[in-house]
């Protein structure tokens, strides 16, 4: 945004400027979205939570892909797939057991192996990392373009693979465990937010928040509404901070040098190889914890995994919002995340909420008697536009992709490096200003040396 | 040339000296009166050992039994038409291109195919003949990437919080050798900028700043000074010969003939692959065949 400003002031201004930015964002996000929802008379709760809960995930996401392919060049566009693997493997650890032979292949029959849930998440996790492992080893070697056809590759085979009917349910030492083939899971733990809250030992805050809340709303959902965007924001703050410390120091910097020239990188000596796969693992890993969080609680609900929600679709949103904010930015990566989240992905379906409690009785009777021809019928015969904005307006949910499509050309054309503009978030673990421990005057005698020269 | 305490290439280049060595060493005493304006210095060791090597890309013989040493402590000149095989030479000795037939010893191990980083970890390094900076990081960035096996290229090391305090501390250190080096390559002014918004001959520098700052033994350099200013051309080279004299190696490509024949110690001239011939400066100015090779005519090898 603030191109204009000289560079030392921005290296220095770098470390407290950037969250900073973020907050602001996030301010204007919600106000706009509790003023149209006031407006609108949408509950506030569901309202702001669900708004969270949508942030929180895409930032994340982001931040994770921006490991990948802002940092160090990795062409990954099969996100969801190693997503997938996170929440089955989740889902597999932690879900309630269920004895073996009771059910049969019913998706809701097979249970988990009960261990707890943050238990189930690390290995969500780190099973994550070792399917990415799988993928790197035989693929990082080849060229960026032969990744990116691999891990969609991959994600897809993960995809139809859940869905095969044979792995669908088996046992496992008298417990029927399973993938629940094209049925999917019934992500059943209970309350996760009161599971992650007594793992993170806030058992007592999260006792005290359900009690303030049944006092005043008098609903026990919108505690673990709150409970659980709380939990996002948290995740959304961790994994940033993890990111801009992995960024900001030498590994980081062998990343943005593979990035910019893995040739002449391993040519001063940094086994380039090494760092692609540690990096990729990485980013997977945190994609397979993105996984869990994604699918395990609808919003106040239990959640659930279906084969269908594995479709390709959410990696490109994912790309899209990493786009917005800037690949190579991690401050960038979480404000595309609540950008998107807000406008691209919740909004058009938010607007069209206020639209149809604005408009219930004239705009809405509109859309349902007229058809997309009717509205084109006007233009055609008298060039009046009007009812086909109308018909637009009515059914702006559906015109999402559109939208999604016409701010990727706008960005490509026009900001190439995203909303944030050209980045510097220099990668070391210090502010490489001159260190002041040199004086002046040796400066300018090593500056002058080459004139005095013969 | 870097006083940081990174792990130092492993201390190869007065072990492990080569038997060809000791028997050149023997003939320049021997043969006394011949030696002595051949060469002024007595040979030590042999670092760098090229033998047959070839490189063909498809039908053509880029690099065609190609075979030459460098002796350690000298500035060596390589010299040859374009298109003679020199780059190409450099990427195989250098592990860039697996060469399709040879081997390539350093300090008396041979090196021949292993990856880049492996070469330059053991202290033989290289620039290119474009110049590799790393456009989208800034000058900074391009060397304080450069310096060896610092501790905080090691994830962990880098993350947890009682280990980044060293990982600090190091960059620290980094960080003034860095200045230091930016200061001598009159390159300061532009340390905050993106590398690749420097010019043709800024890039240079920076290369050669960047591979300097990795402290390697025996250094390659492709066309070091193509678009370089003269005053600091000439200042680089007192500063490779201040270099060379601390024991450092120096092969450099260049077509400056002037420039090889007043600064290197040796040059071998290469023409269609192969080595056409090697010497003295002397020697190769009254070799016929180099002019051949260069007005462009058959060489009879
Ligand atoms: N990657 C490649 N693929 C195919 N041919 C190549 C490749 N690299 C070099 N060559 C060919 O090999 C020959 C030698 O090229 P090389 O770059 O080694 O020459 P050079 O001596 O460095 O020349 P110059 O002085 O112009 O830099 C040339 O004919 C070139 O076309
Ligand atoms: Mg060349």
């Amino acid at each position: 945004m603030s191109v204009g400003d000289s560079v030392p002031d921005r290296v220095s201004a770098v470390g407290s400027s950037d969250p900073a930015k973020i907050i602001g964002l996030l301010v204007f996000i919600y106000a706009v979205y509790l003023v149209a929802g006031s407006i609108a008379g949408i509950n506030p709760v569901s309202n702001l939570t669900s708004l969270t809960r949508w942030i929180g995930l895409f930032a994340i996401a982001a931040l994770a892909l921006n490991l990948h392919w802002g940092y160090t060049g990795l062409f990954n566009i099969g996100v969801i797939g190693f997503m997938g693997v996170g929440v089955y493997v989740a889902a597999i650890v932690s879900k309630d057991p269920v004895a073996a032979g009771g059910g049969g292949a019913v998706g809701g029959a097979t249970g988990g192996l009960g261990l707890p849930l943050p238990i189930g998440m690390l290995a969500g996790a780190v099973a994550a990392a070792l399917f990415g492992l799988l993928v790197a080893l035989p693929a990082l070697r080849l060229r960026a373009d032969y990744l990116a056809i691999v891990t969609i590759a991959v994600s897809e085979i993960f995809r139809l693979s859940v869905r095969n009917g044979n792995i669908a349910s088996f046992d496992v030492g008298g417990l029927s465990v399973g993938f629940g083939g094209g049925d999917g899971l019934q992500l059943d733990w209970g309350s996760e937010v009161e599971l992650l809250f007594d793992a993170l030992l806030l058992g007592g805050v999260y006792d005290s928040l359900s009690a303030t809340a049944e006092r005043l709303i008098g609903s026990p959902v919108a505690v673990d509404r709150i409970g659980y965007a709380l939990i996002l924001l948290a995740f959304m703050i961790g994994y940033y901070a993890l990111l801009r410390r992995i960024g900001n120091s030498p590994f980081g910097r062998v990343l943005k040098a593979i990035r910019e020239d893995e040739e002449a990188t391993n040519s001063l000596g940094k086994d380039t190889d090494r760092f692609k796969i540690i990096v990729f693992m990485i980013g997977c890993g945190l994609m397979g914890l993105v996984g869990v969080l994604w699918f395990m609680n609808a919003g106040g609900g239990g959640g659930s995994v279906n084969p269908t929600q594995f479709r390709p679709d959410t990696t490109f949103y994912i790309w899209v919002a990493l786009i917005i904010g800037g690949a190579g930015s991690n401050t960038g990566s979480v404000m595309g995340g609540a950008l998107f989240a807000a406008f691209l992905y919740r909004g058009p379906r938010f607007l069209q909420t206020v639209i149809d409690k604005l408009t219930e009785t004239d705009l809405g009777s509109f859309a349902r008697r007229t058809g997309f021809g009717e509205a084109m019928a006007p233009i055609a015969g008298s060039f009046d536009p009007i009812p086909l904005l109308l018909y637009a307006v009515t059914k702006i949910q559906s015109l999402q992709l559109l939208i999604m499509g016409l701010v990727i050309i706008y960005l490509m054309q026009n900001r190439p490096q995203g909303l944030l503009g050209h980045r510097k978030e220099q990668a070391a673990a210090i502010s490489l200003s001159r260190p002041d421990r040199r004086s002046d005057g040796d400066r300018a005698v090593a500056a002058d040396g080459g004139a005095e020269d013969e | 040339m870097s006083d940081t305490d990174i792990d130092p290439p492993e201390e190869a280049v007065q072990a492990n000296v080569p038997e060809d060595a000791d028997v050149d060493y023997e003939k320049a005493e021997t043969q006394d009166s011949a030696a002595e304006e051949a060469a002024k210095h007595v040979p030590q060791a042999i670092p760098l050992q090229v033998e047959n090597l070839s490189k063909r890309f498809g039908g053509l013989t880029a690099v065609d039994g190609a075979s030459f040493e460098v002796e350690q402590g000298t500035l060596t000149g390589l010299i040859g038409p374009n298109g003679a095989g020199k780059s190409t030479t450099f990427n195989c000795v250098t592990g860039v291109l697996e060469p399709t037939a040879g081997t390539v010893r350093f300090n008396g191990e041979d090196i021949t195919g292993l990856a880049p980083h492996q070469i330059a970890d053991r202290g033989l390094a290289r620039t290119f003949q474009i110049a590799r900076e790393l456009g989208e990081m800034t000058v900074l960035e391009n060397l304080m990437l450069a310096p060896t096996h610092q501790r905080g290229e090691s994830l962990w090391r880098s993350v947890l919080p009682f280990t980044r305090g060293s990982v600090v501390e190091q960059e620290e250190e980094v960080l003034e050798d860095v200045w230091e080096t930016l200061d001598f390559f009159d390159i300061d002014h532009l340390a905050d900028e993106y590398a690749g918004n420097l010019s043709g001959g800024q890039r240079k520098l920076l290369e050669l700043a960047r591979v300097l700052l990795t402290d390697p033994d025996v250094l390659l350099l492709d066309e070091p000074f193509a678009g370089v200013n003269p005053s600091l051309e000439e200042r680089l080279l007192e500063h490779l010969h201040e270099l060379r004299e601390q024991g450092y190696t120096f092969l450099i490509v260049e077509h400056d003939m002037d420039l090889i024949m007043d600064n290197c110690e040796r040059v071998i001239v290469m023409h269609q692959g192969s080595v056409l011939t090697e010497g003295t400066p002397e020697d190769v100015k009254a070799d016929e065949r180099v002019l051949e090779a260069y007005l462009g005519g058959e060489v009879e090898t």
